[in-house]
């Protein structure tokens, strides 16, 4: 009984595997006095980054190689896929010592 | 450059000898009353700069300006009501209102880009001048936990707003 439902479900994981190769993910970016946190993220390509502004004021993602740059109003949440991997430093454009990292693999 | 560092510099002993002349630190109140006061000063630079300016850059950053400090300074608002404390004027506000109204009435009589390099020069130097004061007297003056926290989120802000301003003074070359 057990065997069998386990196999039914490593079954199910290969196929769900297979249609999603990048099996994406959404990540959370809190963006809170001031913060960004976490400060250092690893992705992939594919993957959906949740953008949340915690603060009263508007911020920023913007990266320095020019690969997005995403604005988030005050207390709203943003969402952006991630469509190229790299290592992409990122800062608010109205708050520059705000920066972070964001690694994404292929 | 030599000048407007000297207004910086003068605003931030302004700060310290107000305090001094009292004989003692800031209270909550004063403290309140100040950083509010910094902000609406900068408020009114911006929307003089919007009315004023001529680059675009420069136009833009008037409007970050006006929108964060108007946003933190209803968000101190809520605060001091929250803690039933009521904002004392005092003479480093008065000070400091003084010296704007001055620089604000300096500012007005250019034109274009002076006009342009003058208020980008002057918003370094006036954030500059406000961080340290933060740093050095108000953040370690403030007695109410949730105060001090706010005037360190302020301080980040004042900070990132000097950053920016750097960079836009730099792209007006
Ligand atoms: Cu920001």
């Amino acid at each position: 009984m057990l065997p069998g439902r386990c196999l039914a479900t490593l079954a199910l994981l290969a196929l769900g595997a297979m249609a999603v190769p990048a099996h994406a993910a959404t990540i959370r970016i809190v963006m809170e006095n001031m913060v960004i946190s976490p400060a250092e993220v690893s992705a992939k390509v594919g993957d959906t980054i949740e953008w949340v502004n915690k603060d009263v004021l508007a911020h920023t993602a913007t990266a320095k190689n020019g690969e997005f740059d995403v604005t988030i109003a005050p207390k709203k949440t943003v969402k952006s896929v991630l469509t190229k991997a790299g290592t992409v430093d990122y800062y608010c454009r109205y708050h520059p010592n705000m920066k972070a990292v964001l690694t994404i693999a292929p | 450059m030599f000048v407007r560092l000297g207004i910086a510099v003068a605003a931030l002993s302004l700060l310290n000898c107000a305090a001094l002349a009292q004989g003692a630190k800031p209270t909550d109140p004063q403290i309140a009353h100040i950083a509010y006061t910094a902000g609406v000063i900068d408020i009114n630079a911006a929307k003089q700069a919007e009315e004023k300016a001529s680059n675009k850059e420069i136009k833009a950053f008037a409007k970050d300006m006006a929108r964060d400090h108007e946003a933190v300074n209803k968000q101190a608002l809520d605060l001091v009501k929250k803690l039933k404390v009521t904002p004392e004027d005092n003479d480093t506000s008065k000070a400091l209102s003084k010296q704007a109204a001055d620089k604000l009435a300096e500012l007005g009589k250019l034109k274009g880009a002076a006009y342009d390099k003058a208020y980008i020069d002057n918003e370094i130097a006036y954030h500059k001048a406000v961080n340290t004061a933060l740093e050095t007297q108000l953040i370690p003056s403030a007695s109410n936990p949730e105060l001090k926290s706010l005037l360190q989120t302020g301080l980040k802000i004042f900070q990132g707003h000097q950053q920016h301003a750097e960079h836009v003074a730099a792209g007006l070359k």
